[in-house]
């Protein structure tokens, strides 16, 4: 074995010609884009201004504040946090229920998950609001809280969930988008239960482990690592589907920033400037998530 | 030994769907009795163990185990599958965990063990079938041989009353069965009782009090080792058998 040359190099993959021909037309559609704008559109751009609207000089305290935009970014980053959270909650329940014996459990799992499949989110959402929102809230007296109370009025709160004079309008959006989100996270969970051999199952049963300890033991564990990463893409999905609450004045990042486009008309500098915000956040979450699951496929490798 | 068997299973008969898989088993096991079931694939041998320990779910007929009828459906059969270790063809180590965590998940989990006395426990049936210092390893570092015998430790570890094995060599390499064998005629030699779904003619000769031949879901013909297999009474037994030694 020691007599044994080192190996030779593989041949590497470069570039060819055709590839640089095709990089070629990549540039000169997004130039004729460019050009198509500064030549044919009559359009004044003003990057200063819409800048403005990230954070401002707060003359009277002296400092830098969040202007519009960078509170409605921090408001979906509270609302792609929580929203993360309670989505994973319900579709680990929903997803549970749609694999357990119970016939009724199965129903109702069942029920919920084609109901908000079948139905455009957008509609989805008008409906929520207004009849489950706009009614259930006062009947449980989310209304009546007083927004000024030491409770609700302090920096925890603030850091956490925003302006406590808008909670209840962040908690209709937020748990619209849970519910709605969490319909395909119900799926995924679904299919990473049936993942698991059935042989991880009655062995789990053989030696007389309950119900319960089957689940959380054997089965979710197993599971989990299989779903993460289609989870890691829907939970990005949430972030991206968080801009249709706009539609119910939730006070978010798309909405501020059709109150910034309307108001200081600079339209094009707006969602470019807000599509970069959404970049950005969305790419973040990849990337944490890809280290996650390189980890946890670390772990998973020493297993098979 | 007690007078009232360990297993007693009358007018059995089950079905998967339209397919009668089983029909009209009687069969008493009495404690610390051995019994092997052969018979060709798709005879239901596999589904009649599978029955006792309700992994499949019978239609007609009583299965008793230790006095206590078993039902589909029932409640608390996580108790009596506590006392019916069992043993299945691919092993079914739990993959997520190591050797140990294997062992003592069902000691702590169903027996409320501490986990440093489930430990011990687990280290001393590891001993027992000479994977000791495998413990820490994870079931897809092992090879069949290994996993087969850490299964066998798993089921052990409940300290059951009865063990039940579905084909226990069929998916290992041949130089992997010897042992595996070996840790089951330690077992019987314990005084076990054991209902062994194999066909494993050696072992059989060995270890078996009682060989059950079953063909198309039905007991054909129970007899001692050497009486089955140097004269099987039955016709299908005994192209079985020839079928058998044929390779």
């Amino acid at each position: 074995m020691d007599s044994r040359p080192p190996p030779p190099p593989l041949p590497k993959r470069r570039l060819t010609a055709l590839d640089w021909l095709l990089f070629g037309l990549v540039a000169l559609g997004i130039g004729l884009v460019v050009w198509r704008v500064n030549a044919v559109l009559v359009y004044d751009w003003n990057w200063p201004r819409v800048f403005g609207f990230v954070a401002r000089f707060d003359e009277e305290r002296g400092q830098w504040v969040a202007n519009l935009l960078l509170q409605g970014l921090l408001t979906t980053i509270r609302l792609a946090f929580w929203g993360t959270i309670l989505a994973a909650l319900i579709g680990l329940v929903m997803g549970w229920w749609r694999t357990c014996d119970s016939l009724a459990l199965r129903i109702i799992s069942r029920t919920y998950v084609e109901l908000i499949r079948n139905i455009p989110p957008l509609v989805f959402i008008f409906i929520f609001y207004f009849f489950i929102a706009s009614q259930i809230f006062p009947a449980i007296g989310l209304e009546t809280i007083n927004t000024k109370s030491p409770w609700v009025d302090n920096t925890a709160f603030r850091i956490a969930f925003g302006d406590p004079a808008l909670f209840t309008n962040f908690l209709s959006g937020l748990i619209c988008l849970a519910l709605f989100e969490a319909a395909y996270i119900t799926e995924i969970v679904r299919a990473g239960i049936q993942s698991v051999p059935k042989g991880q199952w009655e062995a789990g049963r053989a030696i007389g482990l309950s119900p319960t300890s089957l689940l959380r033991d054997i089965i979710f564990p197993q599971a989990l690592r299989k779903i993460l990463p289609p989870l890691a893409g829907q939970f990005i999905t949430l972030i991206k589907d968080s801009a249709i609450i706009s539609l119910i004045s939730v006070q978010e990042l798309t909405f501020l920033a059709t109150e910034v486009a309307a108001s200081t008309t600079k339209v094009f500098e707006t969602w470019i400037l807000v599509g970069g915000m959404y970049f950005a956040l969305c790419y973040l979450f990849a990337f944490i998530f890809a280290r996650l699951e390189r980890r946890a496929g670390r772990s998973a490798r020493q297993e098979t | 030994m007690s007078e009232t068997p360990l297993v007693e299973i009358t007018g059995l008969c089950k079905w998967f769907g339209e397919f009668s898989a089983l029909w009209d088993i009687n069969l008493s096991v009495m404690r610390g009795e051995k019994v092997v079931i052969c018979g060709p694939s798709g005879s239901g041998k596999s589904t009649l163990i599978r029955c006792i320990n309700q992994l499949e779910e019978h239609q007609k007929g009583s299965i008793r185990v230790d006095g206590q009828e078993v039902r589909p459906g029932m409640k608390g059969i996580e108790k009596i599958r506590r006392e019916v270790g069992m043993v299945f063809q691919s092993f079914n180590l739990f993959a997520h965990m190591s050797v140990l965590d294997n062992l003592t998940l069902g000691p702590v989990r169903n027996r409320g063990m501490a986990p440093a006395e489930a430990r011990e426990l687990a280290m001393s049936y590891l001993e027992k079938v000479r994977i000791a210092e495998q413990a820490a390893k994870y079931p897809a570092q092992l090879s069949g041989g290994q996993q087969q015998r850490v299964a066998i430790a798993r089921a052990l570890c409940m300290q059951p009353k009865l063990m039940l094995f579905d084909e226990p060599t069929s998916a290992l390499d041949p130089e992997m069965i010897a042992g595996v064998l070996e840790v089951m005629e330690g077992l019987a030699r314990d005084g076990m009782t054991m209902i062994v779904v194999t066909h494993e003619m050696g072992f059989a000769r060995r270890v078996a009090d009682r060989v059950v031949f079953m063909d198309k879901g039905e007991i054909v013909e129970t007899a001692p080792p050497e009486a089955f297999f140097g004269a099987p009474r039955t016709a299908r037994a005994a192209e079985f058998l020839s079928q058998l030694l044929a390779h």
